[in-house]
């Protein structure tokens, strides 16, 4: 699976420029992925390749649109080195793994990323690296299919006050 | 036991104590959606199955980024969210408020204690009267929506604790530009940030808006201030009132992630530089750098102190023929009392278009966006590569003083060397 590269600090206005917000359907944002930072990624993009940022990747606004845009490119898959709070959520509330691998910054454009969750580790061009294990609530959520599925499954909340 | 604010917040509203790091479902006090996350909110409530809102007194909704309707998409999200608001008998602020915090904070729908959700990045602007607020993206939402509870995990807390008072010309927006150049765009990931101290202390709610609303820029989950007395004041003055008694005083004994001393008394004014929010320097290191756009306004920096501030620095000056100079005020009521004052009118005189309260330029989405090669001063939060317009556009963060400062002379300046 291609890697595309990114460095530190991505921000979802990278990601999804702002002018295309009013757009919610994954696949005509795809079109727009990246757009005006990385234009041969809308392009060049394909099924099963994977995304690697570095440090904070996904900061800046609460658009759910971002990981929209990179699923509707046929990307599962994002590993960095760290993520951005709400970006990292919506992820797994919308189907897309985020990966956080310590060693994002080895990984080069174009490597070959395997991802082994169970294992807690990837391989990029057969090189092992850890990956930090997903915490066990959001487990629960990614087990479901994510929160829509998730929502449907739960019979009654458990509600800290009880 | 000690405790922060948030672990405070969040065992008052479970009855039991919490400490950071536990994960838990609990109860959210309002819900906050506007025009561009909410119609995705909608689908994902809808899609979990959902008919009817948890509780359509505790959901706020409104239309502010593109406002009034810019676009024909932007007009067919207006008419799917106002039927909704119908059809669940959720209060419609529609365009005619202004910018999601600001009318959040100042119709009172935000209260001390309250854990709070909304599907924008600001809505940690609402520590600022002593709730945990964070954003969320539109499934979470759909899901809050839907159940009236979000799963937490309760973050650690890093305070910030500010001490001294402000020289003339320099206030909160510089403070909390200078925490963030310190810490770094990603140095609050996942925490909560508490602003103390007697700077905090002596500040009034308008730049304890700011200071929280720009929490998130550190990588912040929520920015939050302790309510005091001023707090009591201004919800008073609003007509809000809070029926928790329970003591939302950080204890300084409490376990913090990091605990940063900040001293405000030879601050000077703060500005971020292209592209990143942590880029912070002294406004004397780039001063006479040439502004295409001054934009003065935001949830950050749209309010009635703000252009005070900005018309002081301004006096009888006219602004430089060749800047665009931009004021939006956060909401119907700020433009209100900064119209009722005069300031509007001297804007106007000094050669500013004043456009009515929405979010404006901040994002690049309704108007006021950027060629590439022009350079924006802004007021507002974000300062990404193409925020505000083109990729090429150059957006350069700074306080009301400055802007104004820099509006007036066509290039940045320091507002302490205009009269
Ligand atoms: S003013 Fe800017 S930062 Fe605030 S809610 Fe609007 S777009 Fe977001």
């Amino acid at each position: 699976m291609r890697v595309w590269k990114f460095g530190d600090d991505i921000d979802t206005d990278a990601i999804i420029p702002g002018r295309f917000l009013t757009i919610y359907e994954s696949a005509e944002l795809a079109t727009h992925a990246f757009e005006g930072t990385r234009d041969d990624f809308a392009r060049e993009a394909k099924e099963g390749d994977i995304i690697v940022g570095g440090r904070n990747f996904g900061c800046g606004s609460s658009r759910e649109h971002a990981p929209l845009a990179i699923k509707g490119a046929g990307i599962t898959v994002v590993v960095a080195r760290s993520f951005a709070r709400i970006f990292y959520r919506n992820c797994i509330n919308t189907g897309v793994l985020p990966v956080i691998c310590p060693d994002a910054d080895t990984i080069r454009e174009g490597d070959t990323v395997e991802i082994f969750p169970e294992k807690g580790c990837l391989t990029a061009n057969g090189v092992r690296h850890d990956i930090e294990p997903v915490p066990a609530f959001m487990q629960k959520i990614i087990t479901a299919g994510g929160l829509v599925e998730y929502a449907h499954a739960i019979e009654e909340l458990e509600l800290c006050t009880k | 036991m000690s405790a922060t604010i948030t672990e405070k917040i969040f065992s008052g509203r479970c009855a039991r104590e919490v400490v950071a790091g536990d994960v838990m479902m609990a109860p959210i006090d309002a819900a906050m959606i506007h025009d561009i996350t909410g119609p995705l909110a909608i689908d994902k409530f809808m899609e979990m199955g959902g008919t009817t809102v948890f509780d359509p007194a505790k959901v706020i909704l409104l239309f502010d980024h593109q406002v009034p309707a810019d676009s024909i998409p932007a007009a067919q999200n207006h008419v799917m969210m106002r039927r909704f608001a119908e059809e669940q008998g959720i209060l419609n602020y529609d365009v005619h408020e202004g910018v999601c915090h600001q009318v959040a904070v100042e119709k009172g729908r935000v209260l001390p204690g309250d854990i709070v959700v909304g599907s924008d990045s600001h809505t940690c602007t609402y520590g600022a009267v002593g709730a945990f607020a964070t954003g969320i993206g539109s499934t979470d939402m759909g899901f809050a929506l839907r159940f009236g509870a979000l799963y937490f995990r309760i973050p650690e807390s890093i305070r910030a604790e500010a001490a001294g008072a402000f020289a003339p010309r320099v206030g909160a927006k510089d403070l909390v530009l200078s925490i963030i150049g310190d810490l770094g765009a990603d140095g609050a990931t996942y925490k909560a940030v508490e602003f103390t101290g007697p700077a905090m202390e002596a500040m009034d709610i308008p730049g304890r808006m700011t200071c929280c609303n720009m929490a998130i820029e550190m990588g912040g989950k929520a920015g939050i201030v302790p309510p005091d007395a001023t707090t009591h004041a201004y919800l008073a003055s609003i007509g809000a009132r809070t029926t928790r008694k329970e003591d939302l005083t950080p204890d300084d004994d409490a376990t913090y992630a990091a605990w940063k001393d900040y001293d405000v008394t030879d601050l000077v004014p703060q500005v971020a530089v292209p592209h990143n929010v942590d880029n912070v320097v002294d406004v004397t290191d780039v001063a006479g750098i040439p502004v295409n756009q001054v934009f003065i306004g935001s949830c950050t920096n749209g309010r009635y102190d703000d252009f005070l501030e900005a018309a002081e620095v301004l006096g009888d000056e006219t602004f430089s023929p060749d800047v665009r100079v931009i004021i939006v005020p956060a909401s119907r009521t700020e433009y209100l009392r900064t119209l009722r004052a005069g300031l509007i009118e001297r804007f106007v005189e000094a050669g500013a278009i004043v456009e009515g309260p929405s979010c404006g330029p901040c994002m690049g989405g309704a108007f006021g966006l950027l060629a590439p090669g022009e350079v924006s001063l802004s007021t507002s939060n974000r300062n990404f590569r193409g925020r505000q317009g083109s990729t090429e556009a150059e957006v350069y963060l700074c306080s009301p003083a400055t802007a104004a400062a820099s509006a007036i002379h066509g290039v940045i300046t320091d507002p302490r060397e205009v009269a």
